[in-house]
């Protein structure tokens, strides 16, 4: 069994496009959104929910106004600014370290676990599929992506398939190592401007230092080809892949518009070119 | 009128124009100070071209602990939310040992102010670096995380403390809805979402609307490539009572003036109307609010 993650580092480059295109491709598999706090996937592959948990992490301290007598202490232990001058704590500060209950002298503090969440195993036309839906302003999205990740995994394990398919979060921080983390190969797509190249870079960096195999492919290849060429001899230069150039097309918005994977959309240049990068990215 | 308010510019999906809005509509105003708060992929720099001029490690606190005043009563270990140290006692003659996670700690401080020994002080650990400088006109920083670095908040809130309340500031958050956004939002006069016309942009708005209610930051939105998709983000915006401030119709030369790195408003002046447009229908929503109360 593999496990392939999509990621970019620059947002809307087309992550979720293209790991929709190999969910539709790859054979014997199981798809995960890590992208938990603004998950996408689910739109183009149309789930039906069959188990949904609520996901437990942290803590939340909640202040007892009537032990409370306003001394102050736990104001000026918290670094996080959560504890208002009216003593309320402001839950999206709060980190849940909890000092301010330990300080607390009169014990009018306590802490209270958070539901940060919900994730759920679903079916769909293309196979199992683990997401997730990180509740509003909440924090530890890497734990809830490391969470699904291993239950995707032993879904995989269980059913004997061959490939975990993981659509990645943008960015370079707690999310996107979680969802690298263990991986067999990650898959970066990214798109012919400096933005895209500055941080498909950054991107390649962290796969690189935690000792990930990468492959690239450029979408809108055809908006900036100067970049384009600039983006494969960055490659080049660095022993990695480019195995896809996808054009730009409006089939791919249109096909998005009817929930549809550029796959079943029909034929298309950009269908084509998902064929050969799940090809490519096989071997 | 308002003067020198916080905008911030976010989106919940990336790749909307997030960076394109910003950095337009801090080139059409006067007196304006920029913050690239997205530090896992600072981009408004590409844009901008800042001469930096000072360059400052960014740290956050990690605990050290001195063993000659440790006796491995395990205190640390339980009063850390986030398992960042582990302690190991001293048994049949062996010598007890303290581990530090630094990549687990949150900086809280709560195992040096708790140590009954006072056997642990911080150190800082660097956790990426923020560059100050400026354009012509507009004052600039940024922060850059660290390669393998989690945690972007901390950095986010180190950027955010050279907020210069003598000028318009505009932040350039990052994408998403949990803690980075939170982070680069907070404290805003006011928030711009920039979307797009498809069900990604619609879904991802939704839940950026439901945060930014809940901090309770007035907000409108803009509709980037307005002209692709379909009318259904226009639909939901009428239906909550969300103000549209700008529409900016898919063109290609925004697209290629992107790809390199060129604001559209330097190859087309047209647009320094549009985005003064958007501070103003954004100033008239402020002013509005504010004669609430």
């Amino acid at each position: 069994m593999k496990q392939i993650a999509v990621i970019s580092g620059k947002g809307g480059t087309g992550k979720t496009i293209v790991t929709a295109s190999l969910a539709a491709l790859a054979k014997n598999k199981i798809m995960v959104d890590c992208d938990v706090d603004a998950a996408d996937l689910h739109l183009l592959l149309h789930p039906s929910v069959k188990e949904r948990y609520k996901f437990r992490s942290g803590q939340t301290a909640v202040i007892d106004k009537k032990l409370c007598n306003k001394c102050g202490k736990c104001i000026s232990v918290c670094r996080f600014g959560a504890i208002n001058a009216g003593y309320a704590i402001e839950s999206f500060s709060c980190e849940g370290c909890g000092l301010c209950g330990h300080i607390c002298p009169h014990g009018a503090i306590r802490m209270e676990e958070n539901v940060a969440g919900e994730w759920f195993i679903s079916d769909t036309n293309y196979g199992p599929f683990v997401h997730a839906k990180l509740g509003i302003a909440e924090e530890n999205s890497g734990k809830l992506v490391a969470k699904i990740r291993q239950i995707a995994k032993e879904l995989a394990e269980k059913q004997a398939l061959d490939y975990v398919i993981i659509d990645g979060p943008p960015g370079i921080g707690c999310p996107v190592i979680a969802s690298l983390s263990g991986v067999d190969r990650a898959l970066i797509v990214t798109e012919p401007t400096l933005s895209g190249l500055h941080d498909a870079r950054r991107v390649i960096e962290v796969a690189k230092h935690f000792g990930i195999s990468v492959k690239l492919a450029v979408n809108k290849y055809d908006l900036n080809p100067v970049m384009t060429k600039e983006i494969e001899a960055y490659c080049r230069e660095g022993g990695i892949a480019v195995i896809g150039k996808i054009p730009f097309d409006k089939a791919v918005v249109k096909a998005l518009v009817k929930g549809k994977t550029v796959i079943e959309y029909g034929k298309s240049p950009v269908a084509d070119e998902a064929r050969k990068i799940w090809e490519l990215l096989e071997e | 009128m308002s003067v020198n308010m916080i905008i911030s510019i976010a989106s919940g999906k990336g790749g909307t124009g997030k960076t394109t809005v910003a950095v337009n509509l801090a080139l059409s105003l006067k007196n304006v100070q920029f913050l690239d708060c997205d530090v896992e992929e600072p981009n408004a720099h590409l844009f901008l071209k800042p001469r930096i001029r000072a360059k400052i490690k960014a740290h956050i606190p990690v605990p050290e602990v001195d063993e000659a005043k440790c006796t491995y009563c395990g205190r640390c270990r339980e009063v850390c939310a986030y398992h960042a140290i582990a302690v190991l006692s001293e048994s049949s003659g062996k010598k007890g040992n303290v581990l530090v996670f630094p990549h687990l700690c949150h900086g809280c401080g709560a195992c040096s102010l708790l140590c009954p020994q006072a056997a642990i002080e911080e150190a800082d650990k660097e956790i990426g670096v923020i560059e100050i400088g400026e354009d012509d006109n507009i004052q600039f920083v940024h922060g850059r995380l660290n390669i393998g670095e989690a945690m972007s908040p901390p950095l986010i809130r180190q950027v955010k403390k050279y907020i210069n309340p003598t000028r318009t500031v505009i932040i350039d958050a990052p994408p998403g809805t949990s803690c980075p956004v939170i982070m680069a939002v907070k404290g805003s006069d006011f928030c711009v979402l920039v979307t797009e016309p498809t069900p990604f942009g619609l879904n991802d708005l939704i839940l950026a609307v439901e945060v930014l209610r809940k901090l309770e930051i007035p907000f409108g939105v803009v509709i980037n490539r307005s002209d692709i998709g379909d009318g259904k983000v226009e639909s939901y915006c009428k239906r909550e009572n969300i103000p549209i401030l700008m529409k900016i119709p898919f063109s290609r030369e925004i697209a290629v003036s992107y790809s390199e790195g060129v604001p559209i408003i330097k190859k087309d002046t047209s647009y320094q109307a549009k985005f003064v447009n958007l501070y103003l229908n954004i100033c008239g929503i402020n002013d509005e609010a504010n004669s609430r109360y």
